[in-house]
């Protein structure tokens, strides 16, 4: 069995479950239509409620 | 996971504690974020004067691709033993650059960041000679301190492949079960009698089907589970260890349990807020004011089909006891859980009046708000109204002020239906307090980030899932239980548990026991031993924050890569 895993999508719900199977010890291709991976996050400033820099 | 080894014998390699340091020091750009505000070309030269430096670079952007291969070269070319960068915050980007390090060879221990974005470009805007001034201070600081960094080992541990999951139910059970799949063994303590939680007293799912049938499919399997080991009207006693390393006591009908485990999983869920005196509920003679569970219950014992059951007018009060003073947050839950019985109870008798008295719809997810729109359709009348004049309600009968009218209606009802908010059930205060993880304002659990470590408490290892967090839907406790399962996994997995050097260290010579580090550490890492008459430091539970160096009065506490001499000779440069 192949054990490798593709993500499709680079906003916060692909990147964290990249990381996630990363840790796990797993290789992961994630895939991102657009030429930067963060999706919508990334274009947010600060986030509610903790006032973080979103990227 | 040869990747991984090969790495480690790196990070151990390269000790230079006899060699004079030769420092790179690398100036970054940042686009324009540090560039558009200081000189970052004359930076970058100054830095050459710098004493124990030999290389000097600026980057665009040192954190891509490029600026990292730039860095990796220099620190082989140039026999670099200290590496710099000037550049953002080292709480985003100092991960990359310090392994970066370590990919070329030098132990990560031996960089340092400097940050001139943060700290200096983006505060001092419009005022570039000034800004390029504090930049060169901050770094000739940076350059000072790197001298004297001493090399580090990371520290090993090893990690129990076991889970204990408090609480045995949506979400629980899911946790469970999705750590089963994983081969996982798991010990699942319930403090009730049977499995199942909230949702064992749940009549239907919004999304169809009875909740008993839905919950009886999860405990059947993971009760065959050979690797799940339930005990119910068990709690949690006693807790000691860390993160891989945790020993747990239960206590159980057949006397007290102990066991081993890596992780812990708390989905103790929450229980609803009973409005004793609110709108008549337990006043003699009220019997026709329930709560939305007890409907909930009397549904699930049949009485929609019992002939006694002939409801004429049906009421239901929205945020009783929620959102106000003593509970500002709304429960979210109990509009949807509201309008599925309202529409049960509308399908069963048409020609009921069946009302919902609310302050604002919170119907989110998928096909929710077409649910709301259902129920309008089915003839369920929906009222706003305000908490400053709330519905008045006497025995048998509510007063209510119609906004869309301007009239006050009075109304005689068979059965008024208040919807309560779940609140933190009466011990999770007391296991908040064992497990040392915070709770919010209002009683529940405090993850570790609001957005991105929704699962994680701030102490490693423990994880959160549920109502316990938050009112939840059964949907929303399955999948936090099943995404909590990953996260214990991503650590469980490893060979073995890695963390950073950088934690504190008491020296048993010169320490005298006056345990004024003690109480100074908000990670109960540290401890009295009795016999030698010193504190010791547990380096797992370590998180390296410092407050037991800057307290100890013999200096004997010293935290690693922020020893007196480095941050004298940091300040000294200033």
């Amino acid at each position: 069995m192949t054990t490798d895993i593709l993500v499709l999508g680079g906003g916060i719900a692909g990147i964290q479950s990249s990381l996630d199977l990363a840790e796990m010890g797993f290789k992961v291709h994630l895939v991102e239509s657009l030429p930067s991976i963060g999706g919508k996050m990334a274009q947010l400033d600060k986030t509610f409620p903790t006032n973080d820099c979103a990227i | 996971m040869s990747d991984t080894l090969d790495k480690n014998k790196l990070k151990t390699k390269g000790s230079c504690m006899a060699e004079e340091p030769r420092i790179g020091v690398f100036v970054c750009d940042c686009g324009s974020n540090i560039a558009g505000h200081l000189d970052c070309p004359d930076v970058a030269e100054f830095v050459k004067s710098l004493p124990h430096v030999v290389y000097s670079k600026e980057n665009l952007y040192t954190c891509s691709e490029a600026g990292i291969v730039e860095i990796k070269k220099a620190i082989i070319e140039q026999k670099l033993n200290r590496v710099v960068v000037a550049s953002c915050s080292p709480r985003t980007h100092h991960p990359l650059f310090a392994s970066s390090c370590a990919e070329a060879g030098l132990n990560p221990y031996l960089f340092e960041m400097v940050n001139i974005r943060d700290q200096c470009s983006w505060v001092h805007m419009g005022n570039r000679e000034k800004a390029t001034q504090k930049a060169k201070n901050l770094i000739r600081m940076g350059v000072a301190k790197a001298a004297g960094l001493e090399p580090q080992k990371e520290i090993e541990s090893s990690l129990i492949r076991k889970i204990l999951v408090i609480g045995g139910g949506i979400a629980g059970l899911s946790a469970a079960q999705a750590l089963a799949d994983m081969d996982l063994e798991i010990i699942l303590a319930e403090k009730q009698s049977q499995l199942g939680g909230l949702l064992t007293k749940v009549h239907a799912l919004e999304t169809g089907g009875t909740a008993q049938a839905r919950l009886d499919k999860i405990i059947t399997d993971v009760n065959l589970r050979p690797n799940v080991t339930c005990y119910t009207q068990s709690v949690l006693k006693e807790t000691s260890g860390y993160i891989g390393n945790f020993e747990v006591t239960l206590q159980t009908p057949d006397g007290l349990v102990t066991e081993k485990v890596g992780a812990i999983v708390v989905a103790t869920g929450a229980v609803p807020f009973i409005p004793e005196g609110l709108f008549g509920y337990g006043n003699p003679g009220a019997s026709s004011v329930i709560t939305l569970m007890e409907l909930e219950q009397k549904f699930k014992q049949g009485v929609l089909d019992t002939p006694d059951f002939n409801p004429k007018r049906v009421v239901f009060i929205q945020c009783v006891g929620a959102r106000n003073k003593t509970r500002e947050y709304c429960s979210r839950i109990c509009c949807m859980i509201a309008v599925k019985n309202a529409m049960l109870v509308k399908e069963k008798f048409p020609l009921a009046d069946v009302r919902v008295l609310y302050r604002d719809m919170q119907m989110y997810g998928a096909q929710k708000e077409q649910m709301l729109w259902d129920a309008r359709g089915k003839g369920v009348r929906f009222d706003v109204y305000d908490p400053e004049t709330p519905p008045k309600v006497t025995d048998g009968q509510i007063e209510f002020f119609q906004t869309v009218t301007g009239k006050t209606l009075s109304l005689d009802t068979d059965l008024i239906v208040l919807s309560t908010p779940l609140i933190p059930g009466s011990s999770a205060g007391q296991l908040a307090n064992l497990l040392r993880v915070p709770t919010d304002q209002n009683g529940f659990f405090l993850e570790a980030h609001a957005k991105l470590r929704p699962l994680d408490f701030a102490a490693d290892g423990i994880f959160v899932a549920g109502s316990g967090r938050y009112p939840a839907t059964a949907t929303e406790s399955r999948t936090q239980g099943i995404g909590v399962a990953s996260r214990v996994a991503a650590i469980l997995f490893k060979e073995k548990l890695i963390k950073s050097a950088i934690v504190a260290k008491i020296n048993p010579d010169s320490c005298v026991g006056c345990m004024a580090c003690l109480s100074m550490c908000p990670y109960g890492a540290i401890a009295y031993n009795r016999a030698l008459r010193v504190c010791e430091i547990n380096e797992i539970l370590c998180k390296g924050c410092g407050n037991c160096a800057a307290t100890c009065p013999s200096h004997s506490a010293l935290l690693a890569g922020y020893k007196p001499g480095q941050l004298l000779a940091q300040i000294g440069a200033a």
